[in-house]
Formats: C-alpha cells, sequence, structure tokens
C-alpha cells in the first residue's frame, strides 16, 4: 500500500505542471530589459552574451535556477506579499528560449560583423522583454499557436 | 543611425503597442458567427450560454481565465462553462479562427457565437454579456 502510495504521489507530481510566482517572470523581464537596452546602445556583445546564458538556463533548466531568478526567490520575494496566484511555469520557459534564440542570432551577427542582424535580434528580444515588464505581455500566450499552425502538420 | 535613436524607436514602437495590446484585451468583441455543436464540444451546451475558453500549457493567463469563468458559471443560471485545449482540438481551433490564447467564446444555446474576449476578461464584460439581471 505504501509502494502505491509513492507511486501515485510522483507520477502525480510529474503530472501536474511546476507553479512559478507570475512576479518572477517579470521581475527578470525588466532586468532583461536593461541588458538589452545596454548591448543596444553599447553594440557590444558582451552583455547579448550574459542575456544569452540567463535565457539558456531559464529555458532549458528552469526560470527559478537562472541568475535573475535566484535573486528574485531570495533577495526580492520575501519582501513581496505571499498572497498571488501562482502560474504554470510553461509559457516563461517558452519565452526565455524564444529570447534565447534571439541572443544566440545577435550573437552570430556580432561574430561575423553584421551589425544589423546583431541590432534586429537584440531590439526583438528587447521588444518582448519591455512589454512583458511594463505591459504583462505573454509572449507565449500570443506566439505560441501562431508557431504551431507555421511548424506543425497538424495545424494545416 | 545614432543608437539612441535605433533604442528609442524599440521602446516607442513598443509602448504604442503595449498601450493597444492592454485596450484590446478583456472585452467582449463580436466576431464571425462560428457555430460548435455539443459534438464538437463533446459536451451539452448551457441552456442560455455556453463560456468556452481555449488554453494551451504555454499561457500564462489560462489559469486566472479558468477561475474568473468558473466562478461566473456558478453564479449566474444556465450558463457553461468549458475549457478546451487548443493544441489537442485542432479543426475546433481553425474553425473559429482561434490565434492566441486564452480566447473565450461565448455561444448561445444553440452555440452560435454571440462575441469572443481574448485574454483575461473583464469579469463586467462577460456578465453584461450573458445575464445583465442575474448578478
Amino acid at each position: 500500500m505504501q509502494f502505491l502510495r509513492w507511486i501515485f504521489d510522483h507520477y502525480s507530481a510529474l503530472m501536474t505542471p511546476e507553479l512559478i510566482d507570475p512576479r518572477g517572470p517579470r521581475f527578470t523581464a525588466g532586468i532583461t530589459t536593461i541588458v538589452l537596452a545596454t548591448a543596444l546602445l553599447s553594440g557590444s556583445w558582451i552583455p547579448v552574451f550574459v542575456q544569452c546564458v540567463q535565457f539558456a538556463l531559464g529555458g532549458f533548466v528552469s526560470p527559478k535556477k537562472a541568475p535573475y531568478g535566484l535573486i528574485y526567490i531570495n533577495l526580492i520575494q520575501p519582501r513581496l506579499s505571499k498572497d498571488f496566484s501562482s502560474e504554470p511555469i510553461n509559457g516563461p520557459k517558452f519565452a526565455q528560449k524564444v529570447g534565447f534564440l534571439c541572443t544566440v542570432v545577435a550573437l552570430g551577427g556580432s561574430l561575423i560583423g553584421n551589425y544589423v542582424t546583431f541590432a534586429i535580434a537584440v531590439a526583438f528580444a528587447l521588444a518582448a522583454a519591455f512589454l512583458n515588464a511594463v505591459f504583462n505581455f505573454c509572449l507565449g500566450c500570443e506566439i505560441y499557436l501562431i508557431g504551431q499552425r507555421v511548424f506543425s502538420k497538424k495545424f494545416r | 543611425m545614432n543608437h539612441l535613436v535605433i533604442l528609442g524607436i524599440v521602446l516607442g514602437v513598443s509602448t504604442i503597442f503595449g498601450l493597444w495590446y492592454r485596450s484590446s484585451r478583456g472585452t467582449v468583441k463580436p466576431h464571425s458567427s462560428t457555430q460548435l455543436t455539443e459534438s464538437d464540444l463533446n459536451s451539452p451546451l448551457g441552456t442560455r450560454f455556453t463560456l468556452v475558453q481555449f488554453s494551451t500549457d504555454f499561457c500564462s493567463f489560462c489559469r486566472p481565465t479558468r477561475k474568473l469563468l468558473e466562478e461566473i458559471s456558478q453564479a449566474v443560471n444556465d450558463v457553461k462553462y468549458l475549457e478546451l485545449n487548443a493544441e489537442t482540438k485542432v479543426d475546433l481551433v481553425k474553425r473559429a479562427k482561434i490565434l492566441s490564447t486564452p480566447t473565450t467564446l461565448i455561444l448561445d444555446a444553440n452555440g452560435i457565437e454571440i462575441g469572443r474576449v481574448i485574454g483575461v476578461p473583464k469579469r463586467d464584460q462577460i456578465v453584461d454579456a450573458i445575464s445583465p439581471m442575474d448578478i
């Protein structure tokens, strides 16, 4: 009986999406806005590289384990109200993956000396982060279905 | 082009888009009259209205939308709430021209769409659309 309960608890944990404090991704988006604005102003690849690492950890590991997420959890969240409605982590992870793609393109543009590619890729990631931070724009909500239409056979 | 000008353009255009985005979400808007049947929904329709929410796993606002619509459907007579996964109900997504989630369709007793809300609905918008006298 104990064994069955152990199996059930682990199965439930796997099937239930991990939840996140929704204020965390907005805080992360705020820092991202500053970092990418710095990149666009300076034309430097260094802040883009830093952001790329953040996006990679946030998108492929967990937003909670990426640098900005750790700052939020340890320094900001304890000072905020505990009254909030959690959201599934899938949306923020998806947005981080999109950001990762943008920063990889930007770094590639910087590597080959193509400023236009660099600037466009940084501008897109910056716009998405700014919209998330200021207007609570949900990238996953808006583009996921459109992406499915383009890339998925079942949507054609 | 000056880097500051580029930054200004990006933030300026984003702000304009953000203001439009914020104003366009949450309100009931008329749309082309999609009709969804009980066999489409695998469920009976509400006797007066049915609120059909299209969601995905990547949608941060689907949870608060679900919570709000469940509350309203429980408080208002003869209004049913259904939630559909947009990733699996592909044919309905295409027929109803769902582009983002959450999108909530308000169906009458015959399954004909009388309006839709993109984003988290504003409570008073839904209530006014379905039952102005009940709440």
